[in-house]
């Protein structure tokens, strides 16, 4: 039992204190309308623990929306010096679909060339897990994902038991961030047998969201490319890149310059880009390899559930249902795969 | 936020030093680049570099001389958009960033020993110049040699000097072809693919690389198989958006495969069944 612990509830809030004297600590927060945001808090009451996955996921504090990655002086003529810009935190409340988000950023970015941006931040947040009971809503797709259960990828990880939270210590950061705040306790065999009481009730709870198995996925998409969904996903896509700028293993970016006033000094700056957009892929010539709006989305389809598993031999999908959950036109990503496997049976 | 300086980094680029620059067309200017202390750039004929201006950006451009050159290295750049029109303002002692050399590059350990066709078109023979001049500086280690090459006009005919002594070197065979003629062209007119019959090959032996606008592969292809090379040895060198050189930003993604990466030279066996290729 040395790897769990406990932390009583009536504890809970001197808990979340104690993190935040030390450095920042980042929770969802409600915004109203059920939506959720990671932001900093410094007070458990902030903290909405029932959340369903936030707007951005946390993919936002490792590989922010805008960075800057080199800074210059046209004194010194075409030199750059590359930089990095991070803060040190603990990311507090993170689901275990969001976990497997990061553990996909992981695997891209530390792949020969690494990338050094994301992997110097990487190691200065301390990720706290938090599990779900039940399904956030209609548009997760977690169990087919293989991501209602725990999987790592985090540092330390809460499951809330009613009284208290047993909590699985996971790295050494883990147990010596929450080790400091001296709030939690060590676990007993019943605090264990509770826990898998729980994990046994989650999966009576939790049910392949579409008719197919994790592993035949794959399958699908081998088979998928003529589809007609996509011409119809052509005809209701906005291509506005609200899908790929929520998904948590979507990591495209662009990179432009920021002079400042004075034209001397500036700095690049690399941003979040979509394959959504019309000129993400148009080469000088003016051609572009995916015009049509059903080539992009079959491109991002196919980004989550075949390109990666060839390279990383995982679905980089963590059935958040972030994507369906923001789309204007209303694809849904659960309605997408269904129709996809209806077509293969 | 903090921000500390990082030691190296894949988007660091060492500072260029253009040695010479010449204008080629109204839209195509060549620059000699040399990097600091004579540091050789190491390149394979077929790889890029991106070329940067502080506070314009960056844009992939194919190395356009052999290896075989050491201390500098030359860019053709077709004024198309924002930063190639930047450096089209520059001259002979101004700096560039420069980051690579990135891709893979032709495949030059199989083909040696084996016989070369070459085919290029229009800008393709930017990139193809490298591999062409490659070949000749060391010409005992390939077999027949055929390069092809095709342009919209006369006036469009980049590296016309060098193309004249290729013509008259009794080891390379070299027809050229212009969409268009004009007063004083007396050579052939016609698409590039017009040429491919004609040729003589013996196609277990050759190697086909082919280099232009999108357009051009797939009729060029088409007519390279009917000679009967086998797919596995046409080689292509494609183009694709490219922002990072290192497989990360996904903008030249064909299915698979990082463009910037895995490519830009890819044999056409590989990619004859990705739709989003070619
Ligand atoms: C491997 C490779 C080798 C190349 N070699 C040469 C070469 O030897 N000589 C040459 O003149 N050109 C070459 N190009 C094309 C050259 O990279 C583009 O013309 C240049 O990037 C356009 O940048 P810009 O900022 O001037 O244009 P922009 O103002 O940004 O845009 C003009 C047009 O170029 C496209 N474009 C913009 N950025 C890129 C990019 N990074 N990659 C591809 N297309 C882009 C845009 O979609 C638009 O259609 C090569 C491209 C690739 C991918
Ligand atoms: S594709 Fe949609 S459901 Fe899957 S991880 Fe991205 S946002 Fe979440
Ligand atoms: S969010 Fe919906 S409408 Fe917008 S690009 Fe994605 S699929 Fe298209
Ligand atoms: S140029 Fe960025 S992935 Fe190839």
């Amino acid at each position: 039992m040395k790897q769990y612990a406990i932390l009583q509830k009536s504890h809970f809030a001197d808990f979340i204190s104690a993190l935040a004297v030390e450095q920042s600590v980042m929770a969802p927060v409600a915004k109203g309308y059920d939506n959720y945001a990671f932001e900093p808090v410094t007070r458990a009451s902030q903290i909405a623990l029932k959340h369903i996955p936030t707007i951005l996921p946390p993919k936002k504090y490792f590989m922010p929306p805008s960075e800057t990655i080199l800074e210059y002086s046209r004194r010194e003529g075409e030199a750059v010096h590359p930089v990095v810009e991070y803060e040190k935190m603990i990311l507090f409340g993170v689901h275990t679909c969001d976990l497997m988000g990061v553990q996909c950023l992981n695997m891209a970015l530390s792949e020969h060339p690494e990338d050094i941006n994301y992997l110097s931040r990487k190691n200065k947040i301390a990720i706290i897990g938090l599990e779900c009971e039940d399904y956030c809503d209609e548009y997760a797709s977690c169990h087919l994902m293989a991501n209602d259960l725990p999987n790592g990828g985090y540092d330390a990880f809460f499951t809330d038991l009613g009284d208290y939270f047993i909590i699985h210590l996971n790295t050494q950061m883990g147990d010596d961030v929450l080790g400091r705040t001296k709030l939690i306790e060590p676990s007993t065999e019943s605090h264990w047998d509770e826990l898998m009481k729980f994990r046994e009730k989650k999966r009576s709870v939790f049910k392949n969201e579409v008719p197919v198995t994790h592993q035949k996925i794959k399958e699908v998409f081998d088979n998928a490319w003529k589809s007609p969904v996509w011409s119809d996903i052509a005809k209701r896509c906005l291509a506005c890149s609200n899908c790929t700028n929520v998904c948590p293993t979507c990591y495209c970016f662009d990179v432009v310059d920021e002079p400042d006033l004075d034209l001397i000094t500036g700095r690049r700056r690399r941003k979040w880009d979509s394959c959504q957009s019309a000129s993400f892929a148009r080469v000088a010539g003016g051609e572009s390899f995916r015009e049509d709006r059903g080539a992009k989305q079959r491109h991002r389809y196919y980004r989550k559930f075949k390109y990666p598993v060839e390279r990383f031999f995982r679905y980089f999908c963590t059935g958040c249902g972030r994507c369906s959950r923001t789309c204007m036109a209303k694809i849904n990503l659960k309605e997408t795969l269904t129709s996809l496997v209806k077509e293969l049976n | 936020m903090k921000k500390t300086a990082l030691l190296e980094s894949e988007f660091k680029t060492k500072v260029g030093k253009i040695l010479r620059t010449r204008q080629m067309t109204p839209l195509e200017k060549l620059f000699e680049i040399a990097l600091p202390g004579g540091e050789s750039l190491d390149h394979l004929p077929g790889q890029f570099v991106m070329v940067s201006l502080l506070g314009v950006g960056e844009a992939p451009i194919s190395v356009s001389s052999s290896p075989t050159k050491r201390r500098s290295f030359e860019l053709v750049v077709r004024k198309a958009g924002r930063v190639t029109t930047a450096l089209h303002r520059l001259e002979a002692g101004d700096e560039v960033g420069i980051r690579g050399p990135f891709g893979n590059g032709f495949p030059i350990r199989y083909l040696e020993g084996n016989d070369l066709l070459i085919v290029a078109g229009g800008l393709g023979i930017v990139p193809i110049r490298s591999i062409i001049n490659y070949t000749i500086d060391n010409r005992r280690d390939f077999g027949k040699v055929t390069i092809l090459l095709g342009c919209r006009t006369p006036k469009d005919l980049l590296f016309s000097d060098e193309t004249d002594k290729w013509n008259h070197r009794l080891d390379v065979m070299f027809e050229c072809t212009v969409d268009r003629g004009d007063a004083e062209w007396d050579g052939n007119v016609g698409l590039i693919t017009s040429l491919i019959p004609g040729i003589t090959l013996e196609p277990d032996r050759t190697f086909a690389i082919v280099c232009g606008p999108p357009i051009m592969y797939k009729f060029v292809i088409a007519k390279l198989l009917e000679k009967g090379i086998p797919e596995r040895q046409i080689i292509v060198s494609l183009e694709r958006h490219m922002k990072c050189g290192i497989g990360k930003c996904g903008h030249c993604q064909i299915h698979n495969y990082y463009c910037c990466q895995d490519g830009p030279v890819f044999t056409y066996d590989k990619i004859k069944n990705l739709e989003e290729a070619i």
